[in-house]
């Protein structure tokens, strides 16, 4: 049996890694994504006081650690019982609008986008964020790079600092924002609104235009139909910070919506024994394995997903874009998981009206960030939209609020097993009897998982954004036949 | 322009966030000086290139090296005797690599009671009790994940280190002043530190960066911060009940987390001359606290909450309790 492995250094959580085993025919057999990496957070945060979660919890990540203190804070507000004040709400979910700002950007111009910008078969030199600013002009380049700073400068403005903010405990924040920097967050989100039309239009002129990439998106390699999660406020509208979790069937029918603390009627975790991360699913359809369809648990949680469990944006122009998101693609749900990359451009304006409604807020600059919490200290779940996907914090803790149980279901292990059956069914299409294996092909599996903005993976905020691999096709010695490597 | 001219540039990461990587790149234009000035030979987070490719580098081809993230497993060590013997310098970057960071509390609890936690949690459906194994057979073949260290290290415990740059993440003006000074160094303008040192640093505490007022006044109580109902934005932290961390703490972030209301939690790791974080915070502390009593002395320290947490948050890897007992008892 012949064995292909991508090992795929660049990687923020550990190294994934993608073994493709072929048989005799030399068609796929089996694939297997492992994460090689496990550091034991839910194990070492017992014994710590639960104000201290939201700043430790950073620590997961240092590219989404807003999300991380987002969820924490909202799991210790439960374990107190706190409400926090409207005001530490509004500015919490704006610090994390300026955060999503910056992510999705990021996203868009250096990983995802250069796949299309560039085209999948473009010379790997050509396929990154340089390559994409060479292409649509150094100005816009220069837009990016301005993009991306506005975004952390707001994440610093509220949350103290530009990584590893530190300014959210239980009951609301430890300080509040001035009437100028509110001044600044607004000219920053109107900037913002302008740069998201304007990226819209270039994903549009570039890529809906483009006859073979609308194939490319549109055909079965990425498609999968499965269920799809993602938060919403009392209206069903997409939020990232709070409200109730949705989720709906491969159909689109609505199967339910869950308040945090139901989580664990709704999701289960299941354990394989060659992956240090586990496999979430819907509990009550069960674990069947890595297969598409309604009797199978199996769900996504992606800026398409949360479009699909949602029945539209909260903010007037996003909510345009949505509409004609599904005028386009036919209908609701969408399953072919390539339009994730517009349904992220989308949630890009909805994170830029939402920084212009929350800063013209005016709540917003009131010194009333804090509720003190008078209740004892017990258990709560917190959850918010990570960009890569629902965030979920389970804390329980002594009458003291000292942690004596962690639980954490992270933003991108919700699409592990989406992940993996994305990346079998693009190699199994692409990698065929007789088939050359070579680097556009290889991207192109590469493509299946990059378009979940993994985490753990690889693609995930690298510079300048194209993720390096190497495959070795092995003998069923284990003699290496052929190594192809596709570089930056 | 030829690139073999220019002296070579690694980064790596090995169990860490990725933190310290965005610190890096949030360097702005600096990071063109970088590219003006050196080859960069391996950077998994900006650029390709392999393990293979470093292993067939000579020894000692890399001239500098920023090495963060923690060892947590049996890969991460293999890559840090790897980036030793082919860097002449090889900088501890970051918390995790310099003491453990918050990771490190890891070594409170042994492996078994690590993986029960992740993979027998309140969401997790395992009845029969799977881990995962670092060798495991599929019907198609051998499936491997590297091995689970006992204990997370520092990366001073597995390879010689010649300079440890703190910080969780390091700052982006103190990354940007080390590499000015290793480009004067390049160009005979300026020396290098004695080995050792810690560097993108000042001498100093947190305290001495922050605005807040200290009148040394002593206190009766600790409280937690979520607890109080005014905290006065112009008055040291600690004065007012808050453990914060300053007075042991290196001064390098700029006093960040108390200028936004929030204590110093300690991750510049120790200041100059200290051995052991813990030992200078308690004493620290102990010299706030307004009695003789010791009873009343026992009464207020029950004011901390988690003194092993409070006392080794970032450091217990690389302090000299160095693990929790539980972790050596495998």
């Amino acid at each position: 049996m012949q064995r292909i492995t991508i090992d795929p250094i660049t990687r923020l959580e550990g190294h994934g890694k993608i073994e493709i085993f072929l048989n005799e025919e030399g068609d796929v057999a089996n694939t297997y994504f492992q994460i090689p990496e496990l550091r034991g957070f839910e194990r070492f945060c017992v014994g710590r006081p639960v104000e201290e979660m939201p700043l430790l919890t950073n620590r997961i990540c240092g590219v989404c650690p807003e999300a991380h203190h987002m969820a924490a804070a909202k799991a210790a507000d439960a374990v107190y019982k706190v409400d926090p004040p409207p005001t530490a709400k509004k500015l919490r979910e704006l610090l994390y609008s300026g955060f999503y700002f910056t992510d999705h950007t990021t996203h868009f111009y250096a990983l995802g986008g250069p796949d299309f910008v560039m085209g999948p078969d473009a010379p790997v030199a050509e396929r990154n964020i340089l390559g994409v600013i060479h292409k649509v002009g150094l100005e816009i380049g220069g837009k990016v790079i301005q993009a991306r700073k506005y975004g952390h400068r707001i994440v610093e403005i509220i949350g103290g600092r530009k990584v590893h903010p530190c300014t959210s405990i239980p009951g609301g924040l430890t300080k509040g924002i001035t009437e100028e920097q509110r001044k600044e967050i607004e000219e920053i989100g109107k900037w913002g609104i302008d740069f998201a039309h304007f990226t819209l239009k270039l994903f549009n002129d570039l890529v809906l235009g483009n006859k073979t990439y609308l194939d490319l998106i549109l055909g079965d390699i990425y498609t999968h139909h499965t269920y799809s999660m993602g938060m919403v406020d009392e209206n069903n509208k997409v939020n990232f910070y709070d409200g109730k979790v949705s989720i709906v069937d491969p159909e689109g029918t609505r199967i339910g919506k869950y308040a945090p603390s139901e989580y664990t009627d709704w999701i289960a975790e299941h354990v394989e024994p060659w992956t240090y991360l586990k496999f979430p699913y819907l509990k009550k359809i069960g674990w069947k394995g890595f297969v598409d369809g309604k009797d199978s648990g199996v769900y996504f949680a992606t800026p398409l997903s949360r479009l699909n469990a949602s029945d539209g944006m909260a903010t007037p122009l996003a909510q345009e874009e949505y509409d004609k998101f599904y005028k386009t693609l036919g209908g609701k749900p969408v399953h072919q998981r390539l339009t994730t990359h517009w349904a992220r451009l989308i949630e890009l304006l909805y994170a830029a009206e939402r920084i212009v409604e929350l800063a013209t807020d005016p709540e917003i600059t009131s010194p009333n960030f804090h509720t003190v919490p008078t209740q004892t200290p017990t258990e709560g779940v917190g959850i918010v939209e990570a960009p890569r996907g629902t965030l979920t914090h389970h804390y329980k803790t002594d009458e003291r609020g000292i942690l004596t149980e962690v639980n954490l279901i992270v933003g991108t292990t919700n699409n592990y097993a989406p992940i993996s059956m994305s990346v079998k069914k693009a190699a199994q299409s692409l990698i065929k009897k007789g088939t050359v294996v070579n680097e556009g092909l290889l991207n192109m599996v590469e493509m299946a998982f990059r378009l979940y903005d993994p985490c753990f993976g690889c693609a995930t905020h690298s510079l300048p954004g194209q993720m390096p691999l190497q495959v070795t096709i092995r003998d069923s010695n284990g003699n290496p036949i052929e190594v192809l490597k596709q570089f930056c | 322009m030829s690139t073999n001219a220019k002296p070579k540039f690694a980064m790596y990461w090995a169990a860490s966030c990725g933190g310290c990587e965005i610190a890096v790149l949030n360097i702005g234009e600096k990071i063109l000086d970088v590219d003006a000035n050196f080859e960069v030979a391996f950077w998994p987070v900006a650029m390709d290139a392999k393990y293979k490719d470093v292993e067939a580098m000579p020894d000692k081809s890399i001239l500098l090296t920023l090495f963060n993230g923690g060892m947590r497993n049996k890969e991460n060590e293999e890559i840090a005797h790897l980036m030793r013997r082919k860097s002449q310098i090889l900088v501890a970057f970051g918390s995790c690599a310099c003491e453990g960071c918050i990771p490190g509390l890891a070594n409170f609890s042994n492996q078994d009671e690590i993986f029960k936690a992740a993979y027998e949690s309140v969401s997790t459906i395992n009845p029969d009790h799977i881990r995962p194994l670092s060798s495991y057979e599929m019907p198609e073949g051998t499936l491997h994940i590297p091995e689970f260290n006992p204990v997370l290290k520092t990366l001073d415990q597995v390879v010689d280190v010649d300079y440890y740059m703190p910080g969780c993440p390091p700052e982006s003006h103190q990354i940007a002043a080390v590499i000015d000074l290793v480009i004067q160094v390049l160009h005979g303008e300026a020396t290098l530190p004695p080995k050792g040192a810690t560097i993108g640093v000042g001498n100093s505490t947190v305290c001495d960066d922050c605005p807040r007022t200290r009148n040394v006044k002593v206190i009766k109580e600790f409280k937690r911060i979520q607890l109080m109902s005014e905290i006065d934005d112009k008055l040291c932290l600690l004065e007012q009940g808050i453990p914060c961390n300053g007075p042991a703490t290196r001064q390098g972030c700029g006093a960040l987390c108390p200028q936004a209301g929030a204590q110093c939690i300690g991750c510049y790791g120790p200041a100059e001359g200290v051995v052991d974080y813990g030992s200078r915070l308690i004493a620290a502390f102990a010299s706030v606290i307004d009695s003789n009593d010791p009873d009343e002395i026992d009464r207020i320290l029950d004011g901390i909450p988690d003194p092993a947490g409070q006392f080794y948050r970032f450091s217990l890897a690389g302090s000299l309790l160095r693990s929790g007992k539980s972790a050596w008892n495998q």
